[in-house]
């Protein structure tokens, strides 16, 4: 009798030592352990929400993961944060859209291979019956003015984002240091959150294009303005500097911006969901000046 | 209303045509919550009952910490153990961070507190005279306390249920130190909230009805076997 009853804990410990095993061994059928001779097939990218929300790379990156052999490891994150992952060489390859916040991490050499890859534009949306009068304003930074003048909503990222970094440069194009209050409100989420809270509360926000596309079948927040140069959204992808970083995945990291500025891919990009929205999400610009884009 | 309506639908349809997609999360979701569980009962149990039966200086102060951590907010692991899985970390050298090993550690930790209160108070809650006679009857140590946790059964299956229930809805320390990669770290709750970034507040919808569906049959399936000796005896 004591056998049997002996036989329970054993049951427990059996059962947890192959789901031990089965998790690991599905782990090595999703990541095969390199031999020693072979290179890491796990590449780290760190990137903005909006390239995720807007199912960019669910087209992207099986792609890549089919031509070149790598796994990707996507981590959706703010641009700040992605940055911030490349600076600590958490990440092995980044895609972001600051370039203010971009340029200081290649000088310092904390990424490298850095290079233009796409752009689309930020937008100001905001209720239909635009509270504030923004629609018709000849810059960006006026329309700003008028919302703070007004003391209309506005409901900000709040998370050092590359939207939020825009929005941070365009204040201080008008001249004024917003305060957080009832007026200026901060979500702390990723753009399509920050849409939904702009939404329900009839606030007006900033917005990258491509999400506001995605999303616009739950919003009737309208476009208010658009089209200016300094509303331009630049996308670079970059390498983390595997000098700096040695534990970095520096062959997959290369492959993977490589790809992301090859033509095949650039024309993926391009084409990517006009037929859905009747005009490009993105535009494909590798190789191109920084300086020439939106003339 | 129409959103509602057509998040349900669309939850039957995912589920009746058996998306791929869908069910590799959700079959990801059971197994990681799963292992986490069995992970945290193999801590928790040993542990509520010593604290349950052993009395040695420092006891009741264990005991509060036990208790505290049933609360132990799920961010808060995320962030820990993120920190200690990074490259940069203590254990970075492992290659754990992003993996689905990384999720069933944050939720052992979540959970493994949680186990270790339910189990010590079953284990209270029994007769002090039941150990006196199993002793007296001649029982070895390692008898004694197989014939206690038997009789604690009842409060060690829900401790079992309070900790899959604890770590299988939780979001934060997924999201953190799994990242939500498509095919490997995704799960229900992490999927949800992506899906609701994206604005497919459908799928997001259908997502959360398969969490609920399968929390709750993994729940009945723990009540059925905590309830079904009583039935009988």
């Amino acid at each position: 009798m004591l056998s049997k009853k002996r036989l329970i804990p054993l049951a427990i410990v059996l059962v947890f030592m192959l789901s031990i095993i089965g998790c690991s061994q599905q782990q090595a059928q999703q990541t095969p352990a390199p031999p020693a001779a072979e290179q890491n097939k796990d590449v780290i990218l760190a990137t903005t929400t909006s390239t995720q929300d807007s199912g960019l790379l669910d087209v992207l990156i099986p792609d890549f993961e089919k031509q070149s052999g790598y796994k990707v490891k996507t981590v959706a994150v703010g641009t700040g944060a992605a940055l911030t992952m490349g600076q600590k060489g958490e990440a092995d390859v980044l895609l972001t859209h600051a370039p203010s916040q971009e340029k200081p991490l290649v000088e310092s050499g904390a990424i490298t291979n850095y290079q233009l890859v796409m752009h689309n534009d930020f937008i100001i949306v905001g209720p239909e019956k635009d509270p504030a009068g923004i629609k018709g304003a000849k810059s960006a930074a006026e329309a700003f003015k008028k919302i703070n003048e007004k003391g209309a909503l506005f409901i900000s990222r709040g998370d050092n984002s590359g939207t939020h970094t825009m929005e941070k440069n365009l204040w201080k194009a008008a001249g004024i240091t917003p305060v957080v209050s009832d007026k200026y409100q901060e979500s702390g989420q990723g753009m399509g959150q920050t849409l939904t809270i702009a939404q329900q509360k009839d606030g007006y926000t900033l917005t990258d294009r491509a999400t506001y596309l995605a999303q616009k079948k739950n919003l009737t927040l309208a476009i208010l303005v658009e089209g200016e140069k300094s509303l331009l959204n630049i996308y670079h992808v970059a390498q983390v500097n595997p000098e700096k970083f040695p534990k970095v995945n520096a062959a997959g990291a290369k492959a993977f911006v490589e790809f992301m500025v090859s033509p095949a891919t650039q024309k993926t990009i391009a084409e990517f969901k006009v037929q859905e929205f009747g005009q490009p999400l993105f535009y494909a610009d590798a190789g191109k000046n920084e300086a020439d884009l939106g003339k | 209303m129409e959103l509602i309506w057509e998040g349900l639908v669309k939850a039957f349809q995912l589920l009746l045509a058996l998306d791929p997609e869908v069910l590799e999360v959700t079959l990801l979701t059971l197994r990681v919550s799963g292992t986490a569980t069995l992970v945290s009962v193999l801590i928790g149990v040993p542990l509520g009952a010593v604290l349950a039966l052993g009395r040695f200086p420092g006891r009741n102060f264990l005991v509060s910490l036990a208790n505290f951590g049933m609360g132990l907010p799920p961010v808060v692991v995320g962030l820990w153990v993120s920190i200690f899985l990074w490259r940069s970390g203590p254990l970075g050298a492992f290659n754990i961070i992003y993996t689905p090993l990384a999720i069933i550690i944050a939720q052992a930790v979540i959970a493994s507190p949680i186990v270790t209160s339910f189990t010590l108070a079953a284990i209270q809650q029994i007769n002090p005279r039941l150990r006196l006679q199993l002793l007296a009857l001649g029982a070895n140590p390692m008898q004694m306390l197989w014939s206690l946790v038997k009789e604690a059964r009842l409060g060690l299956l829900a401790a079992v249920m309070a900790g899959f229930g604890g770590v299988v809805s939780e979001v934060g320390a997924s999201m953190m130190v799994g990242g939500n990669i498509k095919g490997m770290t995704r799960v229900l709750t992490t999927a949800t909230v992506m899906e609701v970034n994206k604005g497919n507040f459908d799928v997001a919808i259908a997502l959360s009805v398969i969490l609920l569906l399968l929390a709750y049959g993994v729940t009945a399936l723990l009540t059925a076997l905590q309830q079904w000796r009583n039935n009988y005896e």
